[in-house]
């Protein structure tokens, strides 16, 4: 318990403050360094005591997970029992509440941090020049790359893309808009279970509806294009339609009010100012489908072979490419898991700068504020 | 370049809720008309169905005449956007554009129809729009900073240039400075003295002082209760509504014994 000294009493004080001079809101703090150097010491003396043991032969292997655990629910246990008594109840429900959001935060970063991570070291063993100008037509054991697949992966998911935003925003805008009574319902309604579709599901929509058109047996990319769209457009509507309700009604009156027609209010207002979240939304549906690979998988096939055109023959996917890498190694395995690793790195890749390019257009369109 | 406005038998509803009964007024052209009244009693509702705004709210309908020169704003086949281009309107809460600047917000009746307008042409017109508001000497050096750079008296200007720059006939101004400070709702109440030279205004206002400053006739509205329908009290020449009203009612709202 440390305190600041008091301040000398003056003798201007007011009637009321405490003869003593000392500040009437002052109480006790714990230090800063506190609860930060207690958990160190904490996670510090759990590794160390389970190194002991671990040595002198008290249990039969040493864990860091374990010890980090144990360390940390230590931590919590003791920083709560020492502010309760330095600070009071209140301040110690502080300590322990903003120790377990932290716990939570940590917990749920691990994952992320350690897919990354292993993706970024295996990956990089391959993740070379011919990689990326190769396809793997007669490629058997070393070399070959995945040049066929990232012109597959952009050319589907761009027609994807192609298809699910008019539909899906002119969805958003009938429903914000326009929709009334039991047809905006309904439509809400489905929507919202076409959001939990499972991808396998709109894979075989796809492949039956192309089957009716070409015959039994067709594979082309487009097809995969339409799968993912209709994985795609329930979450363009969602996102496009929340953005669009947060355009305040006080724009669209005030363009009614000087005399443009709804449309034009729409187009010309609504629009722009919801654009900077429109297009978050898009991007993320993008993130979202391009890594899809079951749908793919049953109607754009695979192939080794580079394939410019959506619309004939088999189509490799990255996700797929990653797959059979992994599902059909020849005699060499390492070869093709390490391309089978490269071609994961490259789709991250992709997704990390479609989320940097729709943050860049986020701020380029956001309306300018400020002064 | 204004008009007669006439009101007749005018009933609004909000859905099956019956929000302002049986109105019958007139309002004489290049004017300034004053609507005062307690709070939820109508007058707003009353005033948005001057301009046919009142039916952007899904649910809200008329019934009775609003004649305009002679012209049934609620007669068949009328087209509210029409209606819109020739009755302006200021709305309580400054709504500039956000993602223009201020010349695109002066220019946005324009713009945002689709109509092509020669580039000095504009910039008359927005010079002249944003002198009519009393705002060109403040923004003339920075026309293409956004809109929401302004402060809220400016950016209430600004929509009041925007409003004139249409050209109407009639400007309606739902409590235009509530949101302001007295410094620029002088300017305002100086620039709706200057407008009613060309336009018949008409405002909605909780202040009476403002009221009984910028107007010429006051229509004072009421409401006997919730849930019951806001009537017209008495509709005069300003000064008679504000020293000898011939309603109890009116008496007492004006010198403050309730509400």
């Amino acid at each position: 318990m440390t305190q600041t000294a008091p301040r000398p009493a003056t003798s201007s004080r007011s009637a009321g403050a405490p003869v003593d001079g000392a500040n009437a809101y002052v109480s006790g703090r714990l230090p800063r360094w506190a609860a930060p150097g207690l958990t160190a010491a904490c996670l510090g003396g759990a590794i160390t005591v389970m190194a002991l043991l671990a040595a002198a032969g008290a249990i039969a292997e040493f864990s860091l997970v374990l010890a980090i655990a144990i360390g940390t629910i230590a931590s919590i246990v003791l920083v709560t029992a020492i502010s309760l008594m330095a600070e009071g109840r209140r301040a110690a429900t502080n300590r322990f509440m903003i120790a377990l959001v932290i716990s939570a935060f940590v917990l749920a970063l691990l994952p992320l941090v350690s897919v990354l991570s292993t993706v970024l070291v295996n990956g990089s063993a391959r993740f070379d020049l011919e990689f990326f100008t190769w396809s793997m037509r007669s490629v058997i054991g070393e070399g070959g790359g995945a040049l066929h697949a990232i012109v597959g992966t952009l050319q589907i998911t761009a027609w994807a893309t192609l298809i699910s935003v008019p539909i899906g925003l002119f969805a958003a805008i009938y429903l914000v808009e326009y929709g009334r009574g039991p047809l905006a319902r309904a439509i809400t309604f489905f929507v919202d279970v076409m959001t939990g579709i499972p991808s396998i599901v709109a894979g075989l929509f796809a492949y039956a509806l192309f089957v009716l058109i070409f015959g039994e047996g067709v594979r082309m990319g487009f097809a995969g294009s339409v799968a993912l769209s209709v994985l795609m457009i329930p979450v363009v509507v969602r996102s496009s339609e929340e953005m669009l309700k947060l355009v305040p009604d006080e724009l669209r009156e005030a363009a009614y009010a000087l005399g443009v027609p709804k449309w034009l209010t729409i187009a010309k207002v609504v629009l722009p100012t919801a654009a900077a979240g429109i297009i978050t939304g898009i991007t993320l549906a993008i993130a979202r489908v391009i890594g899809e690979t079951a749908p793919l998988l049953i109607v754009a096939g695979f192939t080794a072979s580079m394939n410019y055109t959506v619309f004939s023959e088999r189509m490799q996917s990255l996700p797929v490419f990653v797959y059979t890498q992994y599902a059909n190694p020849g005699s060499d395995v390492e070869f093709y898991l390490e391309r089978a690793w490269a071609g994961a790195l490259t789709l991250i890749i992709i997704v990390m700068a479609l989320n940097l390019i729709a943050r860049l257009i986020t701020r380029l369109f956001q309306p300018k504020a400020g002064r | 370049m204004s008009k007669r406005i006439e009101v007749r038998d005018l009933n609004v509803y909000y859905g099956s809720f019956k929000a302002v009964e049986d109105v019958t007024l007139t309002i004489e052209p290049r004017s300034v008309t004053a609507f005062i009244g307690p709070s939820g009693c109508g007058k707003s509702t009353f005033l948005r169905t001057l301009n046919r705004m009142h039916e952007v709210i899904p649910g809200a309908r008329v019934e009775g005449e609003v004649l305009v020169d002679g012209n049934n704003l609620y007669g068949k086949g009328v087209d509210p956007v029409l209606v819109r281009r020739q009755v302006g309107m200021v709305f309580q809460r400054p709504n500039p554009f956000p993602t223009m600047s201020i010349a695109d917000n002066v220019l946005a009746g324009v713009k945002l129809n689709n109509r092509r307008i020669a580039k000095s042409d504009a910039e008359a017109l927005v010079e002249t729009s944003l002198r009519g508001a009393n705002l060109w000497n403040e923004v003339k050096d920075r026309l293409d900073r956004p809109g929401s750079s302004l402060s809220g008296g400016q950016q209430q200007r600004l929509c009041i240039a925007r409003a004139i720059a249409v050209e109407p006939e009639v400007i309606l101004m739902d409590e235009p400075c509530s949101a302001l400070d007295p410094i620029s709702t002088l300017a305002i109440e100086d620039l709706i003295e200057e407008l009613k030279t060309e336009y018949t205004i008409v405002i909605v206002t909780h202040n009476m002082q403002q009221a009984s400053r910028v107007s010429d006739k006051t229509a004072f509205f009421n409401i006997a209760g919730t849930g019951k329908p806001g009537k017209l009290i008495e509709y005069d020449e300003t000064a008679t509504i504000f020293s000898n009203p011939s309603v109890k009612a009116t008496e007492d709202y004006v010198s403050g014994k309730f509400g």
